[in-house]
């Protein structure tokens, strides 16, 4: 049980944490997005009611 | 006319539902009271019954005095429950800086500040007072304070739930209460930072999970399509603690009426899951919640966009995935195997990468507001965290490697790390957000004193920097005077030269906490002010629509 867990985490493991991180730099770094992510860094700075447009 | 009728239902629903779930808590616990197998049992018990039974005749006399009027109206914000978060955050956040200064004092000078006649005061119990006060209380009520505005401002929507986010609040508030007197009376599973028993456990559960609901509804709920960063690191910081917690203090109460309890956990797989919990209290209590304070009061106070959101979003996700592996550094050179410690330094190593990140996100979010690092001490105190942040999680790495943690861990070294975090990060972080919301809530035009910012500014930075400085000196000292051997292979030295060496910076160390607790003191004297609308902060403003900034680029 032991031998086979540490050997999953220490191959498996490490692949899909890999994995895991290319997907969130091709989110993050993904052409289309760019636009919805600059606006997005104004959101803080809007002062709106609920439910504005 | 159903969408009259409707939310009108929901109203009534979230009240009965919450006052139903006060009432049990009540039974219960006058049921518990009059079974009480201990006397601290019995002492809790009637404390949670009297308290909760006055929140039950408070919602009676409120919910009869609405008369038909709908209390969560969707066309406004809910702003009074974070107004009273920040009379809470301020509150707690004195009372825990001024045990924290009676513990300085009482190690600097112990026959002065001992009294075997009474039990409460002995460092012992103070100290869990301490840290629990500052991190649970203060901290604590700061991030249920600005997560319900920043989720609120960010979804354009209501916050979801009605009644729920009250019993949030107050729930939380009760469990703080709970847990305080209990440290004073001598209950305590002894677990760090997870000292409340099973009792004060459970009811944290139940809080926590109407905390993620009432979250979760609300960006539910949401008007705003994208889901806003800061939202993110609230949401990591609830769902993580909610795991953590649950965890860590899986126990078996020897009694239902009793205080004391049993962890399921035994050995080096108990000093596994405690330092799991501890360290990732620091990574998801006290790091992803208040960089959530971050991606939301700086841009808003600087006036600037994020620097770069897609930093920010790698900088989410390699944060949370990487901070919950790093707990081993706490367990070098014991039981645990060695390749758990050394996957803990490891990550703790790798930590660092993610942490600069997000530190260079938020300094650099001041680009082309360079110059309110002068003219507003309020940014000046949030980009200042950043600084400390960016020390502290480049020690904490340092610290991991096992070659450095031996001559580092158990001394003061650690004590020296842990505040310059949170006083520096954590606490400016907090002052920053606490002195925005002030003027933000009671729609005042400035705060009531801009000197006194400055005066809380230099005061509570030159108090950091008095007591690190003071620690790191005592921490070395002790780690090197520990380690050193005389020609015949006996220590050095006994443990109390070692403790001796030490006094002089006790007493530089307890001076810096005194500054830092006036700081505080400054600060609340001058939100006080704010909120009553005296001096610069005299009329009412409605917040001006920011529109013409949006039409600027980012470059």
């Amino acid at each position: 049980m032991y031998e086979t867990l540490s050997k999953f985490a220490q191959t498996w493991g490490l692949a899909w944490f890999v994995a895991m991180f290319a997907v969130a730099l091709a989110y993050a770094l993904w052409p289309s997005n760019k636009e919805k992510f600059r606006e997005a860094a104004y959101l803080p700075l809007e002062d709106k009611e609920p439910g504005d447009e | 006319m159903s969408t009259v009728t409707k939310p009108r239902s929901s109203v009534s629903g979230s009240i009965a539902s919450v006052a139903t779930l006060v009432a049990i808590a009540c039974l219960g616990a006058l049921l518990i009271a009059a079974n009480a197998v201990d006397p601290l049992m019995e002492a809790h018990a009637w404390v949670f019954f009297f308290l909760t039974a006055f929140a039950l005749v408070a919602i009676g006399i409120w919910a009869g005095g609405l008369q038909g009027r709908n209390p969560f109206d969707e066309t406004y914000y809910e702003d009074t429950i974070v107004k009273f978060g920040v009379a809470a955050a301020m509150f707690w956040g004195i009372a825990g800086f001024l045990v924290g200064l009676i513990i300085a004092l009482q190690l600097t000078w112990p026959g002065l500040f001992y009294f075997p006649d009474l039990g409460w005061t002995n460092f012992g119990r103070l100290r869990p007072l301490h840290t629990s006060a500052v991190i649970f209380a203060f901290g604590g009520n700061v991030l249920i304070a600005t997560s319900f505005y920043v989720v609120q401002r960010t979804s354009r929507t209501r916050i979801a739930g009605g009644l729920w986010p009250w019993f949030v609040f107050w729930g939380y508030n009760l469990f703080i209460v709970i847990a305080g007197t209990g440290y004073l009376m001598g209950v305590t599973q002894s677990r760090e930072y997870a000292e409340p028993e099973w009792y004060a456990d459970l009811w944290l559960t139940i809080v926590w999970v109407a905390y993620l609901l009432v979250f979760l509804g609300t960006l539910w709920k949401r008007k705003e399509p994208h889901i806003y960063v800061a939202n993110w690191f609230y949401l990591s910081f609830i769902v993580t603690i909610a795991m953590l917690h649950i965890v860590n203090n899986l126990a078996v109460p020897v009694n239902l009426s009793g205080s004391k309890s049993y962890s399921l956990f035994a050995g080096v797989q108990d000093a596994l899951t405690q330092w799991w919990y501890g360290h990732n209290a620091v990574g998801f209590f006290l790091t992803t919640g208040f960089l959530a304070i971050m991606y939301y009061f700086i841009p808003k106070r600087a006036q600037r966009p994020v620097y770069s959101y897609r930093l920010s979003i790698v900088h989410f996700w390699s944060l949370i995935f990487i901070y919950i592996w790093a707990g081993p550094h706490h367990l070098h050179y014991t039981a645990l195997p060695q390749w758990a410690q050394t996957l803990g330094m490891t990550f703790s190593i790798m930590l660092w990468m993610p942490s600069w990140g997000g530190m260079i996100n938020g300094v650099m979010t001041l680009s082309g507001a360079w110059d309110k690092l002068r003219t507003d001490p309020v940014v000046r105190m949030m980009v200042v965290s950043l600084a400390f942040y960016g020390m502290s999680t480049f020690e904490g790495p340092l610290m991991s490697v096992r070659a450095v943690n031996a001559l580092s861990h158990y001394t003061e070294w650690g004590i020296a790390h842990v505040h310059s975090g949170s006083l520096g990060w954590v606490g400016f972080i907090s002052f920053g957000a606490l002195y925005c919301l002030t003027q933000w809530l009671w729609k005042r035009p400035a705060l009531y004193s801009k000197n006194l910012v400055e005066w809380h500014f230099w005061l509570a930075t030159i108090g950091i920097v008095f007591y690190i400085v003071a620690l790191y000196f005592a921490g070395i000292i002790e780690g090197l005077m520990w380690r050193a051997y005389n020609e015949y292979g006996f220590l050095e030295y006994s443990f109390i030269e070692t403790v001796e060496a030490k006094h002089i910076n006790y007493m530089i160390r307890a001076l810096g906490g005194g500054m830092y607790l006036m700081g505080a003191i400054v600060m609340a004297y001058n939100l006080v002010r704010t909120a009553l609308g005296h001096g610069a902060a005299a009329g009412v403003v409605e917040p001006a629509p920011m529109t013409a900034a949006k039409l600027q680029p980012a470059e």
